[in-house]
């Protein structure tokens, strides 16, 4: 869509008060350019922050031309004797990576059953997975604690991962239904008239047509899972904590760290911020659990 | 092939493919079959907890004295709904949810209002906008409270230093109003996403018709744009209030849940991670339920009529 952005019709005869319209064409751009740019802002500044040495970051007023410089980031990585973030981010990696193919091994054949080949009262099981993204994390939260505990699963990526899945699948299932949906019934039949099996129809005229929102559907699973904190808060420790845990760290930090703060931050952010803008097309559909499109 | 495709797509897709078991019985399952992985795993991991949950709920039980642990029906609802700490922190959280889901929609609004027409770079701002909700939320909480919000060093304080302002403890002065204020910046992204789909939505002839008439820009947003917005602003306002109800990451890292901050989730987290209250941890755990619940009525109402409108059409 931002690419017909560009295209400005050029009328061939300008109607009386077309210049105050240009005019007020202008400002509003000019208004729109401010407010993303104020928005972005405290990115910017964590940004800028994170390159700056300690000492120049934390002065008031701000000093906006100090010198730039790797150290935030050197101290984050453990440079300064501090933890060490690698075993928290491979943790996140692993619980995202692991519970977003895990959603898509569950939510892809469930789709298929509610869109290509829908199941009887197909729409009523599709609202059943909705309905379940709408219990609070907290309501199960407790019991999953003191199964944990008694299984002796506390401190274990394997259990985030499950848990993860299970956040994500309504998401996906929804997501998936809809991009599948998409697919014409007519070319599916005339392929299976024509002799084609069910993997042949998956492969050639299935996936072709639905890897981009399959794509998308997954992008913003890993998101989701690499965001979350409540459940990696209360079930892991020091052996399977992940990013998000690793940055509470920093909640009652005191003296000179704002540099390492904004490095650990944007480093952190990163993955997410790059899997957002890769999605932005479908983001609007994942979000709203396909309800836009 | 044309001719056998005239039937409602339902019954046409539902007739059997090659390789199919002849028996009626058997084919629904093979039908069935795919789902119900992804259904029993499900309802294993999310709805069986949620009945402990409700279990724990009729028991005083504090886990430090497990021996002491006995049936105490709805008692702990009682201990929830009078305890003034819980009490406030349900105040808190209806307030936190209506203010951010409220601001950020209003917010949303002008900002796609804004980019719903053509001007240069267009496309950076609208990347620029959604950067904010693409900020892991701990960050983010993590940027309020040290990198803007810090009393002495904060940008904020920083800015407001060059033309001699006051320098306020934001986070001490108004500690609701800062969590807001964060979580604001994360949502305000989310709304606009919704809201711009929504307009990109509008019949355009209905509009130039309107115009030509000789609407005004107001009247057109009033009785065109607004009525047609309608659906989208519930589903914006919903989903928000959804994710936003639950909200724990603002909370714990920009005040931990000190200074009146303390929402639902934040106080059933330390209930029974801090205080190790199980039952009322539970009982209180099931207030957000009942709560979410009310919300997701709505939600569900608002998503299955796009939803249906998307499939009849």
């Amino acid at each position: 869509m931002s690419a017909t952005a560009v295209r400005t019709p050029a009328p061939a005869t300008a109607p009386p008060g077309a210049r105050s319209k240009r005019m007020k064409n202008t400002g509003l751009g000019v208004l729109a350019w401010a407010a993303g740019l104020l928005f972005f802002l405290p990115i910017a500044w964590m940004a800028l922050t994170s390159f700056h040495a300690e000492t120049d970051a934390a002065t008031n007023p701000p000093s906006f031309t100090a010198a730039l410089t790797l150290d935030g980031y050197r101290e984050f990585f453990g440079a300064g004797g501090g933890a060490s973030p690698w075993p928290a981010l491979i943790n996140s990696t692993v619980a995202s990576l692991t519970s977003t193919l895990l959603v898509l091994l569950l939510a892809l054949p469930a789709a298929y059953a509610l869109s290509i080949r829908p199941v009887k009262k197909w729409t009523d099981v599709l609202f059943f997975f909705l309905s379940t993204k709408m219990l609070p994390a907290v309501a199960g939260l407790l019991p999953l604690y003191l199964f944990a505990k008694n299984a002796g699963l506390l401190d274990n990526i394997w259990l985030l991962v499950v848990l993860y899945t299970s956040m994500n699948l309504p998401i996906a299932v929804w997501m998936m239904q809809s991009f599948l949906a998409e697919v014409p019934v007519a070319v599916i039949e005339a392929a299976q008239l024509d002799g084609a099996r069910l993997p042949t129809v998956l492969a050639r005229i299935v996936a072709p047509i639905a890897a981009p929102g399959i794509a998308a559907t997954a992008l913003i699973c890993f998101i989701f899972s690499w965001n979350e904190l409540l459940f990696a808060r209360v079930l892991t420790g020091v052996v399977a904590g992940t990013a998000p845990v690793f940055l509470t760290g920093f909640i009652t930090s005191q003296g000179l760290f704002l540099a390492k703060v904004c490095a650990a931050s944007l480093v952190i952010s990163l993955p997410v911020l790059a899997a957002g803008f890769a999605a932005q097309d479908k983001l609007v559909q994942g979000l709203s659990l396909g309800a836009v499109k | 092939m044309t001719a056998i495709s005239t039937p409602p797509a339902a019954t046409t897709r539902a007739t059997a493919a090659p390789g199919e078991p002849p028996n009626g019985k058997l084919r629904a399952w093979a039908t069935r079959a795919p789902l119900l992985p992804a259904l029993i795993f499900l309802i294993v991991v999310t709805q069986l907890p949620f009945v402990a949950t409700l279990v724990i709920s009729l028991f005083d039980w504090n886990s430090l004295y497990p021996d002491a642990r006995e049936f105490a029906g709805l008692a702990n609802y009682g201990e929830v709904l009078s305890d003034p700490d819980l009490r406030s922190s349900v105040w808190t959280t209806i307030l936190l949810t209506v203010t951010v889901v409220l601001v950020s929609l209003v917010l949303g609004l002008l900002l796609a209002l804004l980019l719903d027409r053509r001007f240069k770079g267009r496309g950076i701002v609208r990347t620029l906008l959604i950067a904010p909700f693409l900020v892991v939320p701990v960050a983010a909480a993590l940027l309020w409270k040290h990198v803007l919000f810090n009393p002495e060093y904060g940008l904020f304080n920083g800015l407001l230093s060059y033309v001699g302002g006051p320098q306020p403890d934001w986070i001490s002065e108004m500690p609701l109003l800062a969590v807001e204020a964060s979580l604001i910046w994360q949502w305000t992204p989310f709304m606009m996403l919704i809201l711009l789909a929504g307009l990109q939505g509008r019949d355009h002839q209905q509009i130039e018709a309107a115009r030509v008439d000789g609407a005004s820009d107001w009247q057109i947003f009033r009785h065109l744009t607004l009525p047609h917005l309608r659906r989208y602003l519930e589903l914006g306002a919903l989903l928000g209030s959804i994710y936003i109800v639950q909200n724990f990451d603002a909370v714990f890292t920009l005040t931990s849940g000190g200074l009146g901050t303390a929402n639902l989730p934040y106080t059933v987290y330390q209930t029974f991670y801090q205080a190790h209250e199980n039952g009322l941890a539970s009982a209180a755990g099931v207030l957000v339920v009942i709560g979410s619940i009310v919300i997701a009525t709505f939600a569900l109402r608002v998503v299955s009529s796009l939803f249906r409108e998307e499939v009849s059409r």
